[in-house]
């Protein structure tokens, strides 16, 4: 039901919106893919970062990217969103499907593709504008103007902030604590009904305490919405997520260029407790990284 | 017995030889400044009253005002600044957001942009009066002193606001994006009105330089003796420095307060607006 009312941009709307269902999520079958990864290599400036990862991102599920920096984990995630687009001299091959639609294909606008999957940063971004402009601000910009006010309150209660801020909405974001920053930009990603959460590392700049909130969070969310976070934390990522992907980074010893791989993706569960590659167990195991 | 030595007394010495220098330095600056602000405000005292700003021009000093020179700088520089500001915030914000530093003409741009800030200020009226008043035939009018004007601080004007669209930190920009803004709602809706202190900061110090420029607007033909108010964009003018200026290389004594008088005058206007740039400089202190 979340994505119901993310009117499609008119008539030159790209395929990716005028095809879709606008159900697709409660639709769905848990455990289908939303993504499709196939030999996905993304380069910067000729010299690949990330090389031939192939995996499917499944629906309403939370699937974690672990390794160890410079394994490409972020730049792979930012591929999903076309974030990466914004690097110059970034380019990425191979295919990554959303939903069937090749998501580099030549009709897809980015800007389309980031309204449908939202991302939330390493470091707490809020705007400089006060907490009800924060969340307002997608579907402003998606040129919504009625039921404002519900939008805000209901994504806000999604994010679990309600109840602390509704009180000041009028106020600065930035007077929030870093944590309440953190679900604030949570929320101003849900304001749009987005079909995917991409995180980068959402809790690399928090304090336990509100790392555990954000982690409760991300375990309701999943039931509506499909999330993929990296996290250098594995621990974080055997507590909330179902899917684990790990990579590696490879030094190429004669030019000294580190390209990351996709090692293993499988169940969080197999990859903490039966890991099929030895390079993972001595991930995990502490023993390198 | 202390553990901690104490440093050897040459060390001493040279640290406050150091900071006597640097306090020299900053003195000679303030103390020269403030003598020939003293002397000024001395020398122009008997001059400085309304009628200084009510009467024209005279042959006879004591009948002599500045009004069409005050007149003059408040048409001259406003339309100045209104052609100044929405064309250099624009190529700022080209610069910064749109522009590919990698392709060779955005940085021969941007070398010529730094270049044509450094460019002495009568090069421009010498531009002005070949193209704007002779080229065109625009004549020495108001219009021509304030494009030419506009060209002498455009430069500046830019730079300003691309360090002021630059000190917008990127995770705004990344975040509005991220959420299916477009790259000009992005600009239009974060970058802009969080660099709007800086840029407006920056076009009025801008705007006092233009102020107080004389060189290039005598080139163009700001006339001395201009009895009337301007009336419109093909209106003769004269403005405070030419005014100043002309009185100074007058003879009599008298032209000489009367001058004194002006560059007060010209002094307030101009301290004014600097301190209104930093009252607006103050007043939005880094939100992130």
């Amino acid at each position: 039901m979340h994505v119901t009312d993310l009117t499609p941009g008119g008539p030159m709307a790209p395929p990716l919106l005028a095809g879709r269902q606008p159900d697709v999520g409660a639709a769905g079958i848990p455990g289908d893919p939303v993504f499709t990864l196939e030999n996905v290599t993304v380069r910067y400036g000729g010299i690949a970062a990330v090389d031939g990862v192939t995996f499917d991102i499944p629906l309403n599920e939370i699937t974690a990217v672990i390794g160890p920096s410079g394994c490409g984990k972020s730049t792979l995630l930012r591929c999903l969103n076309r974030m990466n687009d914004l690097v110059p001299g970034s380019s990425v091959e191979g295919t990554i499907r959303y939903h069937g639609t090749d998501l580099y294909g030549p009709d897809v606008d980015p800007v389309e593709v980031r309204k449908l999957i939202g991302m939330v940063f390493q470091k707490p971004n809020p705007f400089p504008k006060s907490i009800y402009d924060n969340v307002a601000y997608g579907p402003r910009v998606l040129g919504i103007k009625d039921g404002l006010d519900g939008r805000v309150e209901r994504a806000l209660r999604q994010a679990a902030l309600w109840d602390e801020v509704k009180g000041r909405l009028k106020t600065s974001a930035l007077s929030l604590s870093g944590g309440q920053q953190q679900r604030l930009c949570i929320a101003r990603a849900l304001a749009v009904n987005p079909d995917v959460i991409l995180m980068d590392e959402p809790c690399s700049a928090l304090d336990p305490i509100s790392t555990a909130s954000i982690e409760d969070l991300m375990a309701d969310l999943k039931q509506q919405y499909t999330i993929v976070i990296v996290t250098h934390n594995m621990q974080q990522a055997a507590r909330v997520s179902d899917r684990t992907a790990f990579l590696t980074v490879q030094v190429n010893t004669e030019t000294d260029r580190r390209t990351g791989q996709l090692v293993e993706f499988d169940r969080t569960e197999q990859i903490f407790t039966k890991p099929a590659d030895p390079r993972t167990e001595a991930y995990i195991t502490g023993r390198f990284g | 017995m202390t553990v901690i030595a104490t440093p050897p007394r040459r060390e001493r010495v040279k640290a406050a030889a150091f900071k006597g220098v640097l306090l020299l330095s900053l003195g000679v600056g303030l103390v020269s400044l403030g003598v020939l602000l003293v002397d000024t405000v001395v020398t122009g005292a008997p001059r400085l009253n309304l009628d200084l700003l009510r009467r024209f021009p005279s042959g006879r000093p004591a009948l002599a005002g500045a009004q069409s020179a005050i007149m003059g700088t408040i048409w001259v520089v406003g339309l100045c600044g209104l052609f100044t500001v929405p064309v250099g915030v624009g190529a700022a914000v080209y610069l910064e957001e749109y522009a590919d530093p990698a392709r060779w003409y955005n940085r021969a741009l941007e070398v010529n942009i730094q270049n044509l800030a450094a460019v002495p200020a009568i090069v421009y009226g010498i531009l002005g009066l070949g193209f704007l008043v002779r080229g065109i035939g625009l004549g020495q009018v108001v219009l021509a002193a304030a494009l030419t004007l506009s060209l002498l601080v455009l430069p500046i004007v830019i730079i300003a606001s691309r360090q002021a669209i630059r000190a917008v930190p990127n995770s705004i920009r990344l975040g509005s994006l991220a959420l299916g803004a477009t790259r000009w709602q992005t600009v239009r809706r974060q970058v802009l009105p969080a660099a709007v202190p800086g840029i407006a900061t920056g076009s009025i110090l801008a705007l006092s330089r233009a102020i107080g420029e004389a060189a290039p607007l005598i080139l163009l033909g700001g006339l001395t003796f201009i009895t009337f108010n301007p009336t419109g964009l093909d209106s003769a003018f004269t403005v405070l420095p030419i005014q100043i200026f002309n009185w100074i290389s007058r003879p009599q004594e008298e032209f000489r307060i009367l001058a004194a008088a002006a560059i007060v005058v010209l002094l307030v206007i101009l301290l004014a607006m600097n301190s209104a740039a930093i009252l607006i400089r103050s007043r939005s202190q880094r939100k992130w």
